[in-house]
């Protein structure tokens, strides 16, 4: 930024995506490298402290904590090696397409800072060992989100939407701070393998009471929970995800799809010992995840521009990823997270090039007929909608199936039909959204039509790389049982290892383990059913030429639903009538009396205090020598009238 | 015959230290108040000269040596801001001295 105009445009994309780059190749060879590693073969991780940050000792005194320490540490095993992959290989992508994308813009230095200052916290938040160095990381995706989400900040919109998010953000890690001092206090250590295992070695000492009428792990568990749900856009914190969109599209996919998003999925399932000793809590976060799940997907059918519908999406996405977690589902959850990264990512940079070609609109209602003029958006995108539908063999079908296995394995029957509900309706909103788009007529301006074009390369080859993900991303989790072959679900082996075995869960999962193929099956087929009757309700709404039609038919038929969903349930009116309002007159109030009248007219009565006795004092300097004479007499009678009583 | 007992010297110090006090005090020309400022300090001296009397102490007597001395400097400096004063102000009326006032 400080040498903006002496590094051209070309310099800037060089460096920024080949510092992408740089990292993806040696995140691989690091990962090739554990791989083959003995700490691998042992279920161990590679860990490596760069400096002592909280030395031990520093906290002597304090009660319990007196060998605490923090190291600014690094760690590398399962969990993050998925995490290292999707980040850097889905990041680099986004980098080369934002070349093209905001090659028109302007501030494409500053663009570029930020998305690789956000790589950078990114990495730092998956490859911590201990969760004070994620924390670094959690802050600093939520500041170059910020930063981000506010990049057209000579517009009046995008700042405040980059407000709303970091203060939303904010809300969550104020509770995952006070988590971070719970562990602190209960286990002496912030270290993810420490932590771990004082925990496994007396676990009964974690299901402890502690406060709220939470165990020690429960509340702990719920404190990082509703960090996650800051981060993660969970309700009742995800109204600032819809709004982040105000940002530029290869953000909102990077951001706000892939990657910062899903920071919250990570820190639960790593600390999934804390989460299994708590079923109250996990219960907690997996009807949280069902209910985001299917009320964002409700919310997706009513809105109009493209980049919204994407963004309640992605909430709901999110949400199937806290049922998995909340299900006991972990390595699903992490799954559904691989995959969600693609083909959402895939989604967002497709909606980015329609955008693009629509001079700037992101209204459907505007759009219409888009397939002839831009063949390969709309191929991947379809490939992407296809994928996030659950229809295999594309990803998204084997990881929602994985969470809705686990759910129905774990009785939570209710939670099943939700996940199954919002799996239709993702089929029927994502098809919507493709029908309007690319389907139909035309329903721009003229000036509109004469200026489709398809993107260039540097946008269309990310696209379809990532639809090949999309595509073949699944096939790492394949449903083993079902098939026969339980080492199919390559990516459920793969991060066994991550996951607490606790003894008394061991014996319960050795006895339950009883779903057979043939239910197993039975499953699937629903979901494919669900998914297949979702499209097909779409395209009955909104396919061939009715367009529109579906939308104004629902209106008239169901028109107070069609409102409340339009106004995605009110809740961010709700929110401003009884939170934002009363605050702002609370801070209004701290100003104009605490701050004003109190504290400054506490100093103001001094000065005129000051003042008083200056105006009384000045009386007394007359000038007159004749009374300066009076004043030494009168003080020496004084004087000696004290003297003598 | 009256026999003057230091009561006497006393009170006629008093005295003239009362007249001395008031000049000051109260005299508008500026020589008089120097004048009034002898007429106190003479009258401190009777004071110690009447109790070095009559306490047989020489200290008294010693310190009245002072205290002319200390008279006399004063007398010579005084005038010498009353005559640059008066260069100044062209009157000797004490009350031209304003420049103080506020």
């Amino acid at each position: 930024m400080v040498l903006r105009h002496r590094i051209g445009k070309r310099a800037v994309s060089a460096i920024a995506c080949g510092t992408v780059a740089l990292a993806f190749l040696l995140g691989m060879g690091a990962i090739a490298s554990y791989l083959r590693s003995a700490e691998h073969a042992a279920g161990k991780a590679f860990e490596i402290e760069v400096f002592s940050w909280v030395p031990a000792g520093l906290l002597a005194g304090a009660r319990g904590v007196a060998d605490f320490s923090v190291g600014m540490g690094f760690m590398l095993d399962p969990l993050s090696a998925v995490m290292l992959f999707v980040v850097t290989f889905v990041g680099f992508w986004i980098h080369v397409y934002s070349v093209g994308y905001m090659g028109h813009e302007g501030g494409f230095q500053r663009y570029f800072t930020y998305l690789n200052l956000f790589m950078g916290a990114m990495l730092m938040l998956v490859l911590g060992n201990n969760y004070l160095v994620t924390f670094v990381g959690w802050e600093g995706v939520g500041l170059c989100s910020y930063l981000l989400i506010g990049f057209y900040y000579d517009q009046e919109f995008p700042p405040y939407a980059g407000r709303k998010a970091f203060i939303v953000n904010r809300i969550g890690d104020f509770a995952f701070i006070v988590g971070l001092f719970a562990l602190v206090q209960n286990f002496g250590s912030l270290r993810y393998s420490e932590v771990i295992s004082r925990v496994l070695a007396d676990p009964a000492a974690a299901t402890q009471p502690y406060l709220l009428g939470l165990s020690v792990a429960g509340f702990v568990a719920l404190c990082l929970f509703v960090g996650a749900m800051g981060k993660s856009a969970q309700i009742p914190l995800y109204v600032w995800l819809p709004d982040a969109m105000a940002g530029p599209t290869p953000v909102s996919a990077l951001i706000h799809a892939a990657t910062m998003v899903t920071a919250g999925v990570y820190m639960v399932v790593r600390s999934n010992v804390l989460y299994q000793l708590a079923p109250g809590v996990s219960q907690f976060v997996a009807v949280i995840g069902a209910l985001t799940a299917i009320v964002a997907a409700t919310i997706g059918l009513a809105q109009n521009d493209i980049k919204k519908v994407l963004a309640y999406s992605t909430v709901s996405q999110l949400g199937y990823m806290f049922l998995a977690a909340g299900v006991g589902a972990y390595s699903a959850a992490i799954f559904h997270l691989g995959t969600h990264a693609f083909f959402k990512a895939l989604l967002f940079l497709g909606s980015g090039s329609v955008i693009h070609a629509m001079s700037g609109e992101q209204d459907m209602r505007s759009m219409g007929g888009l397939k002839a003029h831009l063949p390969t958006t709309y191929r991947t995108f379809l490939i992407a909608t296809i994928a996030i539908a659950g229809i295999p063999p594309l990803a998204g079908f084997f990881s929602k199936d994985e969470i809705l296995a686990g759910a129905f394995e774990g009785g939570h029957y209710i939670l099943w039909t939700v996940g199954l509900l919002t799996a239709g309706l993702t089929a029927c909103y994502m098809f919507r959204a493709v029908l309007l788009t690319f389907y139909g007529k035309f329903r721009g301006t003229h000036e509109q039509e004469h200026h489709l074009h398809e993107s260039p390369a540097v946008m269309t080859v990310p696209l379809i790389v990532l639809a090949v993900g999309a595509v073949v991303s699944g096939w790492l989790g394949l449903p083993g049982k079902a098939l026969g072959n339980e080492h199919l679900n390559w990516i459920h082996h793969f991060l066994d290892p991550v996951i607490a075995k606790l003894p008394a869960h061991e014996a319960e999962a050795a006895a339950e383990h009883g779903m057979s193929v043939g239910l197993e099956w039975g499953l699937m087929l629903v979901s494919v059913a669900v998914a297949i009757a979702g499209i097909l309700i779409a395209r009955r709404l909104w396919g061939g030429e009715r367009g529109l039609q579906g939308d104004e038919a629902f209106a008239a038929r169901f028109p107070a639903i069609q409102r409340t969903l339009e106004n995605k349930y009110w809740v961010d009116e709700a929110y401003d009538r009884f939170i934002v309002r009363p605050l702002a007159a609370l801070a209004r109030a701290c100003w104009k009396v605490v701050d004003v009248l109190i504290i400054d007219g506490s100093v103001h009565v001094g000065a005129f205090f000051a003042e008083i006795t200056g105006d009384l004092g000045r009386l007394t300097t007359t000038g007159n020598v004749r009374n300066y004479a009076l004043y030494f007499f009168g003080g020496l009678v004084l004087l000696f009238a004290w003297m003598i009583l | 015959m009256l026999q003057l007992t230091t009561t006497h010297y006393l009170i006629l110090s008093a005295i003239l230290f009362s007249i001395g006090l008031t000049g000051i005090l109260v005299r508008r020309n500026m020589i008089t108040v120097l004048m009034s400022i002898e007429l106190v300090l003479n009258a401190v001296n009777l004071n110690f000269i009447a109790f070095s009397y009559e306490l047989s102490n020489l200290t008294g007597q010693v310190f009245a040596v002072f205290t002319i001395t200390v008279a006399a400097g004063e007398a010579a400096v005084g005038l010498g801001i009353l005559i640059a004063l008066f260069r100044l102000r062209d009157t000797t009326d004490l009350d031209s001295a304003r420049e103080l006032e506020g």
